[in-house]
């Protein structure tokens, strides 16, 4: 008993927070000291439940002591206790940040409280056993960054928010209906009853039927191609702190949640899903980082290469051998470092440099190299230069494409690969390296930014030393891969043998 | 009385996405609204239909199934509150780009 | 565009809700306690009590309806939630899993026995946070009719 309430710290953490937030509403300093300890107390539980449930295996909590296939589980296997891992670095990363870079009336509208709440709703997603509180997790995070993304209300914020919302809400429609679909076909909720029942059922043809559906809603929630519209539409608008959360996290939860559901339930027509899967994440890799080429706005291009980064995620999934799980659990844990990294220093970039478009921008490196000098370690990181993360990220899952000889996703990941370090290098010669379009910024350059400096430089830091030391967290991914591959395991932990 | 709750799932499913289609906000809402309500009813369903049936065990002869109430009640309360955003959104950006097009820009009429 | 003021003031509605607002809020408040298990709970009682500030508003204008909550609706949702999160913790300090519902009953001198749980303090934070909510949509669309 005593350690199983850590399963459910990283959720009531952010929660209580919020709250107290909440009820402190117009006391400024009371919000940012909440938010920025709070994070912080929650990345320690984060990390400690990581480092137990490494020690003791799968950590299971039935809430209220309702046994397990009734009552809604939360779960702490490997995969989920790095993604909360991941999402507390990222959540306390956007707090600090956000302590220079956010007004107060943005604090006023309850900036704090929301960010509090997207952490809670993603930490559910991650920690769940239960499908249908999966889904109440996803709305949960869904309401937080509806009003996240259009905090502020300019133009370009309505416009794509609009299109995020509907978007977002269709795809919930068509999880709800799989749920559905699920519920009357097996009568249970709870994940690993479900992939006991369905692998006994007769005919599969229904299970491939709810399969399909599941993957749309949560193809369109991790912005796979065709479905991914709604991600360059809104991404580049709010708060530079709201984007680089959003960039780290939120596609990620629907990438999560694809892993989970393709791993323990839908395994029994892999011929056909990860099949799927695989053209997927072909198209995925190519159209973002095609995308991206064709931007010159600075956040603009790392929107578009969220895309091409799902789609390595995509490509571990679906060649599902061990070594691609590795591969995409560890691209996971690289990209949501470096990816929300990258936001923050556009944010800095545009602070001292007055502008995102590369066009207005220029000089950098002349007036500021300590921040090209940060720039370079996620951007050469995303592109995949060794011995920085990315690089390893995408060697294991080459590698395991090559393996599987799935040549024409091997060839299309180093071709993107390529893109993307042409469109880094894109962002340097206009950013950095060229003179200064104007001799003046437009904007006088705030001078107060040790703390941002500090912020960035603890990510890059993570970025290299994912890379140098890279066997330690191989090690943590290829544990969370044989969960993965091996659902027994979870069912065993879920249903049998924690209760008395 | 299957009949009846799947032609009324197809109808309102139809209108949903018809309208979700349309170039306006209002309409965009609207058809949200609809496809919620049909994923809530087609929740409602799974749990098979019975008349005269409540959900408590003993209390008649028959018993339905009470995990879809309490789910459709969690998504319906879900849904009301994200109908519940989305028109204040859809307000909002009416009065702030002074047009009501999904795109924020109306290609046909003159900005008012 | 001239905007356009939010008025429909009668003298029906204006005296009728100053005799149905206690009567919405008693109403809600005895939905909230009944409601652990027989219909009702902290979810409808919320909705009348959000409902009855709404008659409010109606009646008379936003300003009185502002007036009569006195707190920011947001910070009621932020205390409802407070409660709610509240309400899971103490099973763990008798050693029983997270969220698992909690009994006490005290022996008062008159009433009898008086039930105490986590559930009800569970409920009376959903019913704040409904209020919350319900009125802070509510008021952001009257003020969007405002200006």
């Amino acid at each position: 008993m005593d350690l199983e309430v850590l399963v459910a710290l990283p959720i009531i953490i952010p929660l209580l927070l919020g709250a107290l937030s909440l009820t402190v509403l117009s006391n400024h300093s009371a919000q940012r000291w909440l938010g920025a300890i709070g994070t912080a107390l929650l990345l320690l539980c984060s990390v400690w439940l990581l480092l137990h449930t490494r020690e003791v295996g799968i950590q299971v909590l039935e809430v209220g002591s309702w046994p397990a296939p009734f009552g809604i589980v939360l779960v702490s296997d490997m995969l989920g206790a790095i993604m909360v891992v991941l999402a507390s670095i990222t959540g306390f990363a956007t707090a600090l940040y956000s302590l220079k870079t956010v007004r107060k009336r943005f604090e006023r509208f309850g900036y704090y409280p929301l960010l509090h709440l997207l952490l809670a709703g993603v930490n559910g997603a991650f920690l769940t056993g239960d499908i249908f509180n999966l889904y109440v997790w996803f709305e949960v995070l869904l309401v937080a960054s509806f009003a996240l993304l259009i905090l502020g209300g300019e133009r370009a914020q309505m416009e794509g928010a609009i299109k995020y919302v509907t978007l977002n809400l269709l795809s919930s429609a068509l999880f709800l209906t799989a749920i559905g679909l699920t519920y009357g076909l097996v009568g249970t909720l709870n994940m690993a009853d479900i992939a006991v029942k369905m692998a006994s059922l007769e005919d599969q043809k229904m299970v491939t039927v709810i399969a399909s559906l599941f993957l749309i809603a949560f193809a369109i929630k991790a912005a796979a191609f065709p479905l991914f519209f709604w991600l360059p539409a809104s991404y580049h608008t709010p708060q530079v702190a709201v984007s680089a959360i959003f960039a780290g996290l939120l596609t990620k939860v629907g990438v999560y949640a694809l892993y989970r559901v393709f791993t323990l339930i839908f395994t029994a027509d892999t011929g056909f899903t990860h099949e799927i899967l695989l053209w997927i994440a072909i198209f995925t890799m190519l159209t973002g980082v095609l995308g991206a080429a064709a931007q010159f706005e600075v956040r603009r291009i790392l929107s578009f290469h969220i895309i091409s980064q799902i789609g390595y995620m995509i490509l571990g999934l679906a060649l599902f051998t061990p070594l691609a799980l590795i591969g995409g659990v560890f691209y996971i844990m690289h990209h949501i470092i470096v990816k929300a990294n990258l936001f923050l220093v556009a944010g800095l970039m545009y602070r001292l440099g007055g502008s995102f478009e590369l066009k207005k921008l220029g000089g950098l490196y002349r007036n500021h190299p300590g921040l090209a000098v940060l720039f370079l370690i996620p951007a050469l990181s995303l592109a995949g230069v060794p011995p920085l993360s990315g690089f390893f990220a995408k060697f294991i899952l080459i590698k395991a494409g090559v393996e599987a000889s799935a040549w024409w996703a091997v060839g299309v990941a180093l071709l993107v690969g390529l893109l993307t370090l042409f469109s880094m290098i894109k962002i340097w010669n206009e950013a950095f390296w060229k003179a200064s379009p104007e001799p003046n910024p437009a904007v006088p350059a705030p001078t107060r930014n040790a703390l941002l400096y500090w912020t960035i430089g603890l990510l890059a830091a993570m970025t290299v030393c994912i890379g140098l030391f890279a066997q330690p967290i191989y090690q943590m991914a290829e544990m969370a891969a044989a969960q993965l591959l091996n659902p027994a395991g979870y069912i065993e932990a879920v249903l049998g043998g924690t209760t008395p | 009385m299957e009949v009846l709750v799947a032609l009324m799932l197809g109808v309102l499913t139809t209108c949903g996405v018809y309208l979700v289609l349309r170039p306006r906000t209002f309409s965009v809402v609207l058809g949200l609204t609809m496809l919620s309500h049909a994923v809530n009813l087609f929740l409602f369903s799974m749990g098979r239909l019975h008349s005269n049936a409540p959900a408590v065990i003993g209390a008649a002869q028959q018993h339905a199934d009470p995990l879809p109430q309490a789910l459709v009640l969690t998504a319906i309360v879900i849904s009301f509150a994200m109908t519940a955003f989305v028109v204040v959104l859809a307000l909002r950006s009416a009065l702030e780009l002074r047009n009501d097009h999904v795109d924020g820009v109306d290609k046909e009429e003159e900005p008012i | 565009m001239k905007p356009r003021r939010f008025n429909m003031r009668s003298l029906i509605l204006n005296t009728g809700s100053s005799l149905l607002l206690p009567l919405l809020v008693l109403f809600s408040l005895f939905l909230l306690l009944r409601g652990h298990d027989e219909p009702g709970g902290g979810f409808i009682g919320g909705l009348v009590a959000a409902a009855a500030v709404a008659l409010k508003l109606f009646a008379e204008d936003y300003k009185a309806a502002r007036d009569m909550l006195r707190v920011h609706p947001l910070q009621l949702v932020g205390i409802g939630l407070v409660l709610a999160a509240v309400a899971s913790l103490p099973p763990l300090f008798v050693g029983e899993s997270f969220f698992t519902a909690q009994w006490w009953s005290l022996d008062l001198p008159i009433f009898g026995e008086l039930k105490l749980s986590t559930p009800l303090l569970f409920d009376i934070g959903v019913f704040l946070g409904v209020i919350g909510t319900v009125l802070t949509v509510v008021f952001t669309l009257a003020e969007a009719e405002h200006s």
